[in-house]
């Protein structure tokens, strides 16, 4: 769980009644338990989010449930939907508009890579071109068990992330950007069609 | 409903001067359409949609179609003297057809509950005559899907109320839906491309001067 403490003493210090802690575990525990997403969707799996969040499937059992109607409330957004080229710049400029610490999930195959639509020439080829993304969901659409997952990987994540040093969290390192820039609507694609400072696509095997 | 002749005539009866041609489906379904000359089309319309025994009231649905220039082979049997004798010979005769931008109306009547009729307009060219005449102040219900041909196939409408771009932005130049559309070259890494996906991997690879700079941003991301 957390350094410095010997989990043994911990366990035992617990049995009298002692609980030890660390502020950064606190820190984490807080902040993971209470992920409000961004409310918004572009297409079918934002259906599947809804249903995410109705009674079936409950992302309040997460804390989750407060889907914010406004970027500078949000933690999470969930890139729920195909990303077309013209709605991209609108995504980023969102994101762009939280406040740290914040997170993306690209839930489903249109926001991860374009999906299906990958060869057109209106889909964005995913959201990770232009913002960070924490966690992936492969599907089409995926289901809400799929989302809770990324979910739950998603507070694993906040779990780990540390307070300080070298690899301490994105959003406590000054030198880490908190905005990406937004791409503008160029005369046959948006320019950049890619930001080259996060999006790095797998080498090509071969030819 | 009556038949596609019949309509042909009484729109030539009712609207002086209109010159209707028929488009024949060879598919199937055997749908045929009536393609409108562009002066008169509004009139024709018009006459669709408030002859009492059609009532054409609801164009269901608008699209566009590009065709590009072609050629058409057709072979013929000709009687020819040869050396004094009568003999039939195949004779090919290539016919040139210029490419043309065709804006297609489906057209129902919801009082008599029947259609559709199809009518069509198409532009003299595919380049610089590329106006119709808008058929919205007939049919309202023309208006996005007008603006949606505009949008990707270039066509420009006379007469619509708000010819703007609807699915893509104001800034981009192009028509996508026509054939000859170059898209931009944004091919990503695929680890099994196949077809048209291994051609555009080609073509991507072969890396080609692009005027919007996505080409360079290709080569940088290639080396990293």
């Amino acid at each position: 769980m957390s350094e410095g403490i010997d989990e043994v003493l911990r366990s035992k210090l617990q049995q009298q009644g002692v609980w030890v802690s660390s502020m950064q575990e606190l820190y984490n525990w807080g902040r993971k338990n209470s992920i409000w997403p961004l409310q918004f969707g572009l297409a079918c799996c934002a259906i599947e989010m809804i249903a995410t969040a109705a009674s079936r499937y409950d992302i309040a059992r997460f804390g989750g449930e407060v889907f914010r109607p406004s970027p500078r409330q949000a933690d999470l957004m969930i890139v729920a939907g195909t990303v077309t080229k013209k709605m991209a710049p609108q995504i980023v400029r969102l994101y762009n508009q939280m406040a740290d610490p914040k997170y993306v999930i690209a839930m489903g195959a249109c926001a991860i890579s374009g999906g299906p639509f990958k060869q057109g020439y209106n889909v964005l080829k995913g959201i990770d071109r232009y913002i960070p993304v924490d966690v992936y969901i492969p599907g089409c659409p995926p289901r809400p068990e799929a989302l809770l997952h990324a979910f739950m990987e998603l507070q694993r994540k906040i779990d780990q992330q540390k307070l300080s040093g070298a690899n301490k969290a994105a959003h406590l390192d000054s030198q880490q950007p908190s905005e990406f820039p937004v791409p503008a609507f160029g005369k046959h694609d948006l320019e950049p069609p890619a930001n080259p400072d996060i999006f790095h696509p797998p080498k090509p095997e071969r030819v | 409903m009556e038949a596609l002749e019949e309509i042909k005539a009484r729109i030539e009866a009712g609207v002086p001067g209109a010159k209707i041609d028929f488009v024949i489906n060879g598919a199937p379904s055997q749908q045929h359409s009536l393609h409108v000359d562009n002066e008169h089309a509004r009139d024709t319309a018009k006459w669709l949609r408030d002859d009492p025994v059609l009532r054409l009231d609801f164009c269901s649905n608008v699209t566009g179609i590009d065709w590009v220039d072609r050629t058409v082979k057709k072979t013929l049997k000709v009687k020819k003297f040869v050396d004094g004798e009568e003999k039939e010979i195949n004779e090919t005769t290539e016919e040139k057809i210029p490419g043309y931008l065709e804006a297609v109306y489906h057209l129902y009547s919801i009082i008599h509950k029947h259609g559709p009729v199809i009518i069509r307009m198409r532009t003299s060219d595919r380049l610089e005559n590329v106006c119709l005449p808008s058929l919205t102040p007939i049919w309202r219900s023309a208006e996005f899907q007008e603006r949606e041909i505009f949008d990707l196939y270039g066509v420009k409408f006379d007469g619509h109320p708000d010819l703007r771009r609807i699915l893509m932005w104001d800034e981009f130049e192009d028509f996508p839906m026509r054939k000859d559309f170059r898209e931009p070259d944004d091919y990503e890494y695929e680890p099994t491309p196949h077809d048209d996906v291994l051609e555009k991997a080609k073509r991507h690879y072969a890396s080609r001067p692009q005027s919007d700079g996505a080409g360079d941003i290709a080569e940088g991301l290639k080396r990293t």
